[in-house]
């Protein structure tokens, strides 16, 4: 395992993110230069600190959710008990990796009601197929001679499920994962069109309202968000495995 | 009785809950209101009280699960799962006439979530069954669009035309056509480009180790950006570039920074894609193309080409599956495409008019998907059944 130590690209955008989020409602001067032509140039209507922490806890339950939905489905078909299911969820998953996470979110908003529930929804649904995935290629991923040497060490089925095939599935896995993080970040911005609060509400009220500056303040922090989640993952893939590349 | 299949069984346990336990279809006084759900059993005593005779060929699907694995099997539960989804068309289609018929008529009749979630259960039956009846992707294919059919004769005949959604369809038409063809536009339009630059990028990418390590960090980050982000961080410099350039047609929303967006999106799978590709053209054939005294261009055009082709598609199907999804999304700054039906229903809570919106974009994504797995099979050849 190589050391823990940050790489500058995590260094660089979490800081980054930070001080956005410092100098933010300190740059209305900034902005009104910028934008001349637009009346209020800076989003006040809620803290910017606020939406972020809204943005992520929307993102960090709906990933929570489908990373232990999408591991179990991936483990379950992939056992010896559940194979017959495999055929089944590979139909799932290929129809809905068509499916556009906005049409997921315009679909479940007037179901379910307008706010954060749709969101959540909307949000899991997208989520657990990639890690389903990641879940299923990590699995297999794993070589049957391992498995052989495990079993003639006399090791037991959970055993070699969680010491064995977990750990050597996990780099695989954990893309899965990072790329339903990513992508739910963007999600979850667009879900400000169904009601919830989240770092896409500026941009919306901005783009709704031709207030170019508002827009310019939600994007800069949505896009910054998803590049430091995105360089966490890096950080975690490189330190779980230093043979698999970054480049995916 | 002994149990056979437990993915048929949990697939007729889902599909009963369905059916009995959500609405199949809502019903309101107006097209804001929020509907009152209809039960299937309720909807079977309605009409002419013979309704319940369409689903008699539930049968085969009720047995499937502990009826010996046989081709015949699989026929019937093919013929069955068919009949079934054609009879639940028509089933809402009649009860839509029935209740909200004529031409003025301000009730709806809409869809409930029992009739999207069996709809979708019967689809898996048709896959289940299409396992063992036909080999190949392109049978499958064949076999899954002649299923539907039964829903175009009905959707042409207009015994649908009273559904809320159908009715949102003939007062949309002209703005659903013109939707169409923008939302084609701009799949297009930004998927073309992308080819060309990204192709080009990513052969020169396999030359040189150096320009891919400065590349895809760079591609990466684009991609990461969400969406709406990207949108948003684009009007503000072409705004300015439109102030400074008058009369070239560029502005802050509308076409161009959606085209631009989705173009930049659409870079890193094809780049991805052609250097996978070339990467994995075996060496050996390489160096006995040169060895036959072909040149450079040659071995590029007629050997490598080829050989990258169908992975390149892989790279290029991803590309335009999730152009088509992220066009919907450019509504939001103006660019027109199913996303404006989309985005309009949902901010007038118009659930029929998201539908507008959304099937096509479905349906869209989905041929796009299909279309390419046929091309990349059939270039694969007849090895390939995935």
């Amino acid at each position: 395992m190589k050391p823990a130590r940050l790489p500058a690209a995590l260094w660089l955008s979490s800081g980054l993110l930070l001080a956005l989020l410092y100098l933010l409602p300190h740059s209305a001067g900034l902005f009104a230069w910028l934008f001349p032509e637009v009346e209020r140039p800076l989003y006040t209507q809620d803290s910017f600190a606020n939406l972020v922490l809204a943005h992520l806890l929307l993102v960090l339950a709906s990933s929570l959710i489908a990373v232990l939905g999408g591991v179990a489905a991936g483990l379950l078909a992939s056992r010896p008990a559940g194979r017959e299911f495999r055929p089944l969820l590979d139909s799932v998953l290929a129809i809905s990796q068509a499916l556009p996470p906005v049409a997921v979110l315009a679909i479940a908003a007037p179901l379910i009601g307008f706010g954060e529930w749709p969101a959540l929804i909307a949000l899991v649904l997208y989520g657990l197929l990639p890690v389903t995935q990641g879940t299923l290629a990590g699995l297999a991923s794993v070589p049957d001679s391992v498995l052989e040497v495990a079993r003639g060490l006399g090791m037991g089925r959970w055993r070699i499920l969680w010491q064995v095939e977990l750990p050597l599935a996990a780099p695989v896995l954990l893309a899965g994962v990072r790329t339903s993080v990513v992508i739910n970040i963007g999600t979850a911005a667009i879900a400000s069109t169904v009601g919830a609060r989240t770092l896409g509400l500026p941009i919306i009220v901005g783009l709704s309202g031709f207030n170019t500056a508002y827009v310019l303040q939600g994007a800069l922090l949505v896009a910054l968000l998803a590049i430091v989640a995105d360089q966490c993952f890096d950080w975690l893939a490189h330190r779980l495995s230093p043979h698999v590349g970054v480049e995916h | 009785m002994r149990l056979y299949s437990r993915v048929r069984l949990l697939l007729v346990l889902l599909s009963l809950a369905a059916a009995l336990g959500l609405p199949l279809l809502t019903y309101a006084p107006n097209r804001l209101l929020t509907g009152q759900g209809i039960a299937l059993l309720d909807l079977l005593q309605g009409g002419s009280g013979l309704r319940w005779l369409v689903l008699l060929p539930v049968l085969p699907l009720l047995l499937a699960p502990w009826w010996r694995p046989a081709v015949l099997r699989e026929r019937l539960v093919y013929l069955a799962a068919l009949w079934l989804g054609a009879a639940l068309w028509w089933l809402a289609g009649s009860e839509a006439t029935l209740r909200a018929g004529g031409e003025d008529a301000l009730a709806r009749v809409s869809f409930g979530g029992g009739f999207w979630l069996l709809q979708l259960l019967l689809l898996l039956q048709l896959a289940e069954a299409l396992q063992v009846l036909a080999g190949g992707l392109p049978r499958r294919v064949l076999l899954l669009l002649l299923a539907q059919l039964p829903l175009l004769w009905l959707l042409l005949s207009g015994r649908l035309d009273s559904l809320s959604l159908l009715r949102e369809y003939h007062n949309n038409q002209d703005a659903f056509d013109d939707a169409l063809l923008r939302h084609l536009q701009l799949v297009l339009f930004s998927v073309l480009p992308a080819l060309l630059l990204g192709g080009a990028l990513g052969v020169w990418a396999y030359r040189s180790a150096r320009f891919a390590r400065l590349l895809f960090p760079v591609l990466n980050v684009l991609q990461t950006i969400p969406s709406i982000a990207l949108f948003g961080l684009l009007i503000g410099p072409l705004a300015w570039l439109g102030r400074q350039l008058p009369g070239l047609g560029i502005a802050g929303v509308g076409l161009a920074p959606a085209l631009l967006a989705l173009s930049l999106y659409a870079l890193l799978p094809v780049v991805r894609g052609t250097l996978a590709g070339l990467q994995q053209v075996p060496p050996a054939v390489r160096e006995a193309a040169r060895g036959m005294g072909m040149t450079p261009w040659q071995i590029m055009l007629q050997v490598e080409t080829p050989l990258a082709l169908p992975v390149f598609l892989s790279g290029l199907r991803i590309t335009a599956v999730q152009a088509v999804g992220l066009a919907a999304v450019a509504a939001l700054i103006g660019a027109g495409g199913f996303g404006a039906i989309m985005f309009q229903g949902l901010s007038a809570s118009a659930l029929d008019q998201v539908l507008l919106g959304v099937l096509p974009v479905l349906l869209l994504a989905l041929l796009v998907d299909v279309a390419f797995r046929l091309l990349i099979a059939r270039l694969k050849g007849a090895d390939d059944h995935a």
